[in-house]
């Protein structure tokens, strides 16, 4: 079992195309997994029945020599998609008996491509969160010091967790502010969260529409390229699509990185960063430097401001995207003797409290007399920071930053919302100006957890993204497996 | 943006969850209260940034709104739209009375 487990994507993809392996058997490790490490609570559904049928469709097409990109390779999923049959309750109590009729288009994407579904993974409410500690089904525990109890992150915390924990081969995430990056740091794996645009929203259950960002999180970053590679591609159902085709990643994994010019922020290390992570950042420069890259030191002015303009937009777009969940189309309902009432009480019964806050602050700064003051004004200062970006990719190709300020905390101990969001003070700027992000594992803290570093990108640079994440990647050898983790 | 700690009080808290369609029990709106006044005194520091000749950014695709020609493309799928409906009954879905 343990020799399965120990292949990464790219391994397995290998052997199960050297015929070495079937899909059966590689499925029946992950369910075997999925079930030994339970106790972390990655997952809300598990789907053995389905897994078992697909793994043996794949191992026909491996046979008659049809294998597609993916084929045969078990995964999980974040449970904001839309999972056509499969229940899917983007962690609320209000979906908690929602079964879509259809499918979403990256998942689609994988499914073409080969992929085996072993279930759906937790999150935190409606992707609302850093801790996965808003998920209705509680929180999820990451396998890193398994007996502390610490936080997977979020809000794809149960996708993170299940590939930290070798209960899923790679797990689909989505990133609105750090959701995918975050995690992936506290976890000690991959995540790469794509520029705006380049994977369909389509199914996708909306929390920040012009944020909202579908990626891999992964063990290693030629994982993430092929996991992208598939994700990714033009959809006419989601209007901001890019209809821009991406290169095969995996064709720019040994590219290298000299003579590229690497940007060092310098308003990336401020007060309260831990001192493990700035000191795996200034190896991490020096990796770079060694390898052939040119270091710069830029500033991206506004980047104080970023958190604070985020903390309106999204919120913002989030009451109006909930909106939906009247009671009436879908989701849970609370009978009332009249619509108002029955609104009221099936959004109050129905939501968390970190959902409720949300839709609160959203409704707040759109309404009459404060939209000026508030929306309007964060779409300025956005427009600002995404220009910071604009300035310093015309001297560098990449940005090298911390990926969090700290490495994971104890589960239970963040209780007032303003420190949790500032999980996300590294993420958010590139979730503001849609640009690609890759965060990585390059070392442990000394108390043993992971510590993650982010590589942003210019726009639709998603090829020289994996290039130099990659280089990092072998300079850092992380190689570390978690103590919760299955054997 | 006005002052922190005194940006809403109850009453306003009251008419956003209302707003909001949202029911608020009696005991948590004061602290409800504190966590919006917290959040809304933060990103209050946006007043610091100049931005009186900025334009406000709200897509970064750049690119327009792709239009596609008005057919039909879809349909005939009544069971699956109300296949997750609480209630629905002859085709429709069922809410509450709204007419006395």
């Amino acid at each position: 079992m343990s020799e399965l487990l120990d292949l990464n994507l790219v391994e397995a993809s290998k052997a199960l195309k050297n015929k070495e392996i079937s899909s059966l058997e590689l499925t029946k490790a992950y369910l075997k997994s999925i079930s030994d490490t339970c106790s972390l609570g990655a997952y809300l559904e598990i789907v053995e029945d389905k897994a078992i049928s697909m793994a043996k469709e794949s191992d026909k097409k491996l046979i008659d020599g049809t294998a597609r990109p993916l084929e045969g390779i078990p995964i999980g999923i974040k449970d904001m998609f839309c999972t056509k049959d499969i229940k899917t309750t983007a962690s609320s109590k209000i979906l908690e008996n929602f079964i879509p009729t259809y499918e979403s288009t990256v998942t689609q994407n994988l499914w073409n491509d080969g992929a085996v579904i072993l279930g759906k993974l937790s999150c935190d409410e409606f992707a609302m969160g850093s801790s996965n500690e808003t998920a209705a089904k509680g929180n999820v525990i990451n396998p890193w010091l398994k007996n502390k109890k610490m936080s997977p992150g979020g809000s794809s915390g149960g996708s993170a967790a299940a590939v930290a924990a070798r209960s899923a081969l790679a797990a689909t995430g989505t990133d609105t502010g750090g959701s995918i990056r975050q995690p992936a740091a506290f976890c000690g794996i991959t995540g790469l969260k794509p520029t705006y645009g380049r994977c369909s929203r389509w199914g996708i259950v909306a929390f920040s529409s012009s944020l909202d960002q579908a990626g891999p999180l992964t063990r290693t970053v030629s994982d993430a390229a092929l996991m992208l590679n598939s994700m990714a591609g033009y959809d006419q159902k989601d209007s901001t699509s890019a209809n821009l085709k991406m290169p095969d990643l995996m064709d720019y994994l040994d590219k290298g990185i000299k003579g590229k010019k690497i940007g060092i922020p310098k308003e990336y290390t401020q007060d309260g960063i831990s001192e493990d992570i700035v000191k795996f950042y200034e190896k991490s420069i020096d990796w770079l430097r060694d390898e052939g890259a040119e270091i710069i030191p830029v500033s991206l002015p506004h980047t104080k401001y970023a958190l604070p303009a985020y903390y309106i937009i999204a919120p913002a777009e989030a009451s109006s995207n909930l909106a939906r969940y009247d009671g009436v189309r879908y989701g849970a309902r609370q009978e009332a003797s009249s619509l108002d009432e029955m609104y009221e009480l099936t959004r109050g019964n129905g939501f968390g409290d970190e959902v409720k806050r949300r839709i609160m602050i959203g409704t707040y700064v759109l309404s009459s007399g404060y939209y000026d003051a508030y929306y309007l004004k964060a779409q300025k200062v956005r427009r600002l920071i995404k220009e910071d970006f604009e300035n310093v990719y015309k001297k560098v190709d990449y940005i090298l930053t911390p990926s969090t300020p700290t490495t994971s905390f104890e589960l239970g101990k963040k209780q007032d919302p303003l420190t949790m969001y500032l999980n996300d003070i590294f993420t958010v700027p590139a979730s503001l100006a849609g640009l690609p992000g890759i965060s990585l594992p390059v070392g442990l803290d000394k108390s043993g957890l992971p510590i993650g570093i982010q590589l942003i990108a210019n726009s639709f640079d998603e090829a020289g993204l994996i290039s130099t994440a990659r280089v990092l990647e072998m300079s850092a050898g992380f190689n570390f497996i978690a103590d919760g983790a299955a054997k | 943006m006005p002052n922190k700690d005194t940006i809403v009080d109850v009453p306003t808290v009251n008419k956003i969850a209302r707003l909001s369609r949202l029911d608020i029990p009696e005991g948590n709106k004061e602290s409800l209260t504190n966590d919006l006044n917290n959040i809304l005194g933060f990103v209050a520091q946006l007043d610091e940034v100049d931005t009186s000749n900025v334009e406000p950014l709200a897509s970064v695709t750049g690119h327009k709104l792709p239009l596609r020609s008005d057919d039909v493309n879809d349909g005939n799928i009544e069971d699956l739209v109300l296949k997750n409906a609480p209630e629905s009954s002859s085709g429709f879905f069922v809410v509450p009375k709204v007419i006395e």
